[in-house]
């Protein structure tokens, strides 16, 4: 079966995120960018299920500006079969995100979707959900095990206070969360291959999808800095401040 | 302005973060009307019936919503929230579930986990983990918003006398199916709600060490946690992650053992009401947002933690 994986080029996750003087977003100059670490476990989710024979072609597909590519070429060389490139230098926001993955989605036909549970840039956590609900599709969110049986997938879902296991029919979106795998490493000569690997590319216009945004952003800004509060000598002045002070205790 | 706030219960009881969005719906302003959808549900129905501020409970009481699947909420709340100007949910893994899809039925974008109303149409969130804070405007006529529960004090829970109303909505999408379910085996609170949290670090030398924070847990009634480095260490599981790529906690209490700070760590736990450090290291960057912090190694300081706590819980 044929699977689908969305990747999201996004700041490093280890990078230090500082909000613009202006106060009109973050800045993201000379800032190294990665793939969303959730949809690295989408990537591996396929390739492991591509190993186990479940899955026959793995289409990665990334929203974006052309520096994306990057992103494209690193889940080819994790793995992915092919690429699909939907470049756009505007704002994409989560539904019309959906409204694109959904037309690739039709030219395409996988029988299961993946993606991250959601991108830690803007923390949305939505775009699986609505791109389920536009294909009229099932929906195994934040998984934490994915077992395809016949014409139907197991996904145990990561969810308050324990774990849920639904069954959804074919096709299905599962979006990841962090327990599901661990992402490999590409190997350099994989890197090499990756290269060759067929990139198609297309705009939002191609796939006839209107991405203008519903939500403007007014102001972004640093979060209310915490002061360094004071040193103790010794458990029990700690002890004592908690009790005593700060009453959380 | 008319609000329809989606209940977060168990089919037994209403859960609280119900009542911290009916707060967040009060912020907004106008009528507030309490969807209970469930399978033999009727008591959450009469506890969200008496939470101040309710004007109307809607139960859908069915066994297509028993278990929550987003395919058959997303298509109730979708049909019965297309007359209200906005429908609100908690931000839990049920709430991220079901609400995207109703937003995208309703052809409307989402506002995801905020945790201040500015109007009726524009609201604070989290991005970057918490590194960046936003306000969004959102220009469409229903406003499909999620709600981090800790960021608003909830109503009072008695005194409100809301009509109950049965709605006759079946959406069965014939999607999904239940399978089962493993509730956390612990006696400890949930991590992301939980009052008090105590995590560990790579300080922490390995997971047997970790028992030493589960006894200051049990004596305080706080969940545990780690940071990504302890994860990655192997000392123990990815669910007990705190940080940008875990779990986003708030508590009353955050007391960090072995933990040195990393950005990716503090972006989980900054919101915190008070933040207690003990790390050997003064230099810890764990130090730089710690209301109290003690410079000791741990192995002498948690034993003797527990010890003083016996003396005075």
């Amino acid at each position: 079966m044929k699977v689908l994986v969305a990747v999201k080029r996004v700041i490093d996750y280890n990078v230090k995120v500082r909000v613009k003087p202006d106060n009109t977003g973050v800045d993201l100059a000379n800032v190294k960018m990665a793939m969303n670490p959730f949809c690295e476990i989408a990537v591996e989710e396929a390739v492991r299920l591509k190993e186990k024979g479940v899955a026959s072609e793995i289409v990665v597909v990334s929203i974006g500006p052309k520096a994306a590519q990057e992103q494209i070429r690193t889940a080819l060389a994790l793995g992915a079969d092919r690429g699909i490139h939907v470049e756009t230098d505007e704002e994409v926001q989560s539904l019309e995100a959906a409204k694109l993955l959904k037309a690739v989605v039709e030219k395409e036909e996988p029988k299961l979707v993946i993606l991250g549970k959601q991108s830690i840039d803007s923390d949305n956590n939505q775009t699986g959900q609505m791109l389920a609900a536009l294909t009229g599709m099932g929906q195994g969110t934040f998984a934490s095990e994915v077992v395809v049986e016949g014409d139907k997938v197991n996904v145990t879902r990561e969810v308050d206070g324990g774990l849920m296991t639904v069954s959804l029919n074919l096709p299905a979106v599962v979006t990841t969360d962090l327990r599901l795998n661990e992402p490999r490493y590409a190997s350099l000569p994989n890197i090499m291959k990756a290269k060759k690997k067929p990139l198609d590319n297309m705009s939002p216009a191609d796939l006839g999808v209107d991405i203008a945004p519903r939500l403007s952003t007014l102001k972004v800004e640093a979060p209310a800095s915490r002061q360094a509060g004071v040193k103790v000598a010794d458990v029990a002045e700690l002890v004592d401040k908690l009790k005593n002070e700060a009453k959380v205790i | 302005m008319s609000i329809l706030v989606i209940a977060e219960h168990d089919n037994s009881s209403l859960k609280q973060a119900t009542l911290n969005v009916v707060a967040a719906a009060k912020a907004i302003g106008g009528d507030i009307d309490v969807l209970v959808a469930g399978e033999n549900c009727g008591a959450v129905a009469e506890a969200a019936a008496k939470a101040e501020g309710v004007n109307k409970v809607l139960v859908a009481d069915n066994a297509a919503y028993g278990h929550f699947l987003a395919e058959n909420l997303g298509e109730l709340v979708a049909e019965v929230g297309k007359g209200y100007s906005h429908i609100l949910a908690a931000a839990g893994t049920t709430g991220k579930d079901f609400m995207p899809r109703v937003a995208a039925l309703l052809d409307v974008a989402q506002v995801s986990d905020i945790i201040r109303v500015e109007s009726e149409d524009t609201f604070v969130r989290p991005i970057y983990a918490g590194n960046a804070i936003a306000t969004v405007k959102s220009s469409d006529s229903i406003k499909v918003v999620t709600v981090r529960p800790t960021a608003f004090d909830p109503v009072a829970a008695d005194g409100g006398s809301a009509a109950v109303e049965q709605i006759d909505v079946v959406k069965d999408a014939g999607l999904s199916t239940f399978v089962g379910e493993e509730k956390a085996q612990s006696d400890r609170p949930d991590l992301a709600s939980a009052d008090i949290v105590i995590s560990g670090g790579r300080g922490m030398q390995n997971g047997d060490n970790f028992k030493m924070l589960e006894q200051v847990a049990d004596l305080l009634g706080a969940a545990v946690g780690a940071s990504r480095a302890a994860v990655d260490a192997g000392f123990v599981p990815n669910d007990m992650q705190v940080g940008q790529t875990g779990k986003i906690v708030a508590p009353q209490l955050y007391i960090a053992v072995g933990i040195s700070g990393a950005i990716q760590h503090l972006a989980g736990m900054s919101e915190s009401k008070v933040i207690v450090a003990i790390n050997k290291d003064e230099e810890a960057p764990i130090f730089q947002v710690a209301d109290y912090g003690l410079v000791a190694d741990l192995f002498e300081a948690v034993p003797q933690l527990e010890e003083e706590l016996k003396k005075v819980l």
